[in-house]
């Protein structure tokens, strides 16, 4: 072998050989330091700071906080976590350095409000992100959609999200719906039909593959409320009139109180239990639902079925 | 003729900077670019377009920016060192005739290199959203402001360039780039103060180029529009100063001592 070549074969194999151990010893390195301390720290939590050393490409530091804010909040969310100190300064910073990022509005703030382990449960940091949104961008109807939504779900404040989707339905190119929600929302709030508009709204209105799975989740769990609230309120009329509980559906159909053997948004038939409760057959696939569960289950985190 | 001559000089200069493989950087910006379109609508929510434009843009400012500077600086030492310039200069070429030539040569390198970049940034832009909108035309706005940005860039470079080193040159135009980006705080500093500070900071944010007027990347990504006052405007002030700055290389190169 010439002189020259063994060169090239030895400065080839150590390059490649340092960079396999380079890797290993990043890997070992990793394993050392903890996920939380790598993720809990912001070095510089002032956004005018930032603005300032971004030297006028603001955007896409703006972009950067963005993604480093979903990140943050889906890796929180996929461990069920309870506290997301870091949310908050993330979402004022990527809105301090670029204003009109109304996505960052839009979703930070539902990041914010739902009580942990669904969001961060920070109701009155979301309304704040909103309002600042709002101030920044008057003309985006889907920010007063947003406050009133948190206003509605979380805080119960319906009077506010009344004002909310009022003022957001002033706004030219607003939802329809808006206006009529505001209308309800004044007149009963606080019932099912309000909170089946509200999902349907956010399924209309939004791109976002996660978000509109979201939507139908929300929508399916709401249709379960609603169907064991229904089939428990006809177990106890059947309970009444013939002093037993029905053994099965087939009593509640022969007794003239149901035409077909329910089924759930899945397409899967309830149980009912010996004790006249109502389940669901597959909990796990219907996140969100506050009633047909089987006594001591605990749900997993929620997940999104592939059909949505 | 000057400008046949200036003509001569600027096409000699960019071919020597696609020989010095200046356009690979157009690869880097590629790998950049695709990685940018196919990945952010992974990691993210909602910002693939706005991705595309601001790293799009920011890219294309700052690899023309470093493009400027490191070549602008060596403009003319670099004819010096290899001893070039006398041969250049022993005929009928006049000194300023070799600066204004230099500068264009280096300015057509990166408009050549701003169109591709453009090219690059447009196609992710249909990557991304199936089509374009209307408001994506304000993007040509924004790249032509970067490129009255390389002017000014430039046409420092090369004023350094003509009596300094290549180290002291490149750190004397970053650091212009850095407080030309602050210009508006300067101004906003000088408003607010007293007396001959007031004097000498106004003085200060007057003489330091305006890059932030002529950064409207965040603007553009958000589909605002940009007036016709601000392009006039803008367009005035970046051919004024670069005017200035070459005018400043052609003073000192004219009484530089070649010996």
């Amino acid at each position: 072998m010439k002189p020259s070549r063994t060169v090239t074969v030895t400065a080839g194999a150590v390059l490649v050989l340092c960079m396999m151990a380079s890797a290993l010893v990043l890997r070992h390195l990793d394993r050392m330091r903890t996920r939380t301390r790598l993720q809990e720290v912001l070095y510089i939590s002032s956004p005018k700071v930032l603005r300032r050393l971004s030297l006028g490409y603001d955007g896409l530091l703006a972009d950067i906080y963005w993604t480093r804010a979903v990140q943050y909040f889906g890796g929180k969310h996929f461990i069920g976590a309870r506290n997301y100190d870091l949310l908050a300064p993330l979402l004022e910073i990527t809105t301090g350095l670029d204003p009109h990022l109304t996505v960052a509005y839009e979703f930070g703030a539902n990041f914010l409000a739902p009580q942990p382990p669904e969001g961060a449960g920070m109701p009155q940091r979301a309304i704040q992100l909103a309002e600042y949104g709002i101030r920044n961008n008057p003309d985006d109807w889907r920010l007063y959609y947003s406050l009133g939504f948190i206003c509605y779900m979380e805080l119960h404040d319906y009077p506010r999200a009344a004002s909310a989707f009022a003022r957001g339905a002033e706004v030219p190119g607003a939802h329809p719906f808006l206006r009529i929600m505001a209308a309800q929302m004044a007149e009963h709030g606080g019932d099912l039909r309000m909170a089946q508009m509200l999902w349907v709204t956010t399924y209309q209105s939004a791109q976002d593959q996660n978000v509109r799975a979201n939507a139908v989740a929300h929508l399916r769990a709401l249709q379960v409320d609603a169907d064991v609230t229904n089939l428990e309120h006809l177990v106890a009329v059947y309970h009444q009139n013939t002093g037993h509980l029905p053994s099965s559906f087939a009593d509640l159909q022969a007794a003239g109180l149901l035409n077909a053997i329910p089924i759930d948004p899945l397409g899967q038939a309830y149980k009912l239990m010996p004790d006249g409760r109502i389940e669901v057959p597959a909990p796990d696939d219907l996140p969100f639902i506050q009633k047909g569960l089987p006594s001591g289950y605990k749900p997993p985190p929620p997940k999104f079925l592939p059909s949505d | 003729m000057s400008g046949a001559r200036v003509a001569h000089i600027a096409s000699n200069t960019f071919r020597e900077a696609v020989r010095d493989r200046v356009l690979y950087n157009l690869i880097a910006f590629a790998v950049l670019m695709s990685g940018a379109a196919i990945l952010v609508g992974q990691i993210s929510i909602g910002i693939e377009r706005l991705v595309v434009i601001n790293l799009g843009l920011t890219a294309v400012s700052l690899f023309g920016l470093v493009i400027a500077i490191f070549i602008g600086i060596g403009l003319v030492s670099k004819e010096i060192d290899k001893r070039t310039l006398y041969t250049v200069l022993s005929r009928p070429v006049r000194r300023w005739e070799f600066i204004v030539g230099k500068f264009f040569g280096l300015v057509g390198t990166l408009a050549v290199n701003t169109f591709f970049m453009a090219l690059g940034v447009f196609g992710a832009l249909l990557w991304v959203s199936h089509g374009f909108q209307l408001a994506d035309g304000w993007v040509l706005v924004a790249l032509y402001f970067i490129i009255l940005q390389f002017l000014i860039i430039t046409a420092l470079a090369l004023l350094f360039s003509s009596f300094s080193s290549p180290l002291l040159s490149a750190v004397f135009a970053f650091a212009l780039f850095v407080i030309g980006s602050f210009a508006e705080d300067l101004r906003g500093f000088a408003a607010m103060a007293q007396g001959a500070v007031h004097w000498l900071a106004a003085g200060v944010a007057y003489l330091v180029p305006n890059f932030s007027s002529l950064n409207v990347v965040s603007s553009v990504a958000h589909g605002q529009p940009i007036s016709a006052q601000l392009v006039f405007s803008n367009t005035l002030y970046a051919l004024l100063y670069t005017a200035m700055a070459v005018s400043g290389a052609v003073l000192i190169f004219e009484r530089r001592n070649l010996k």
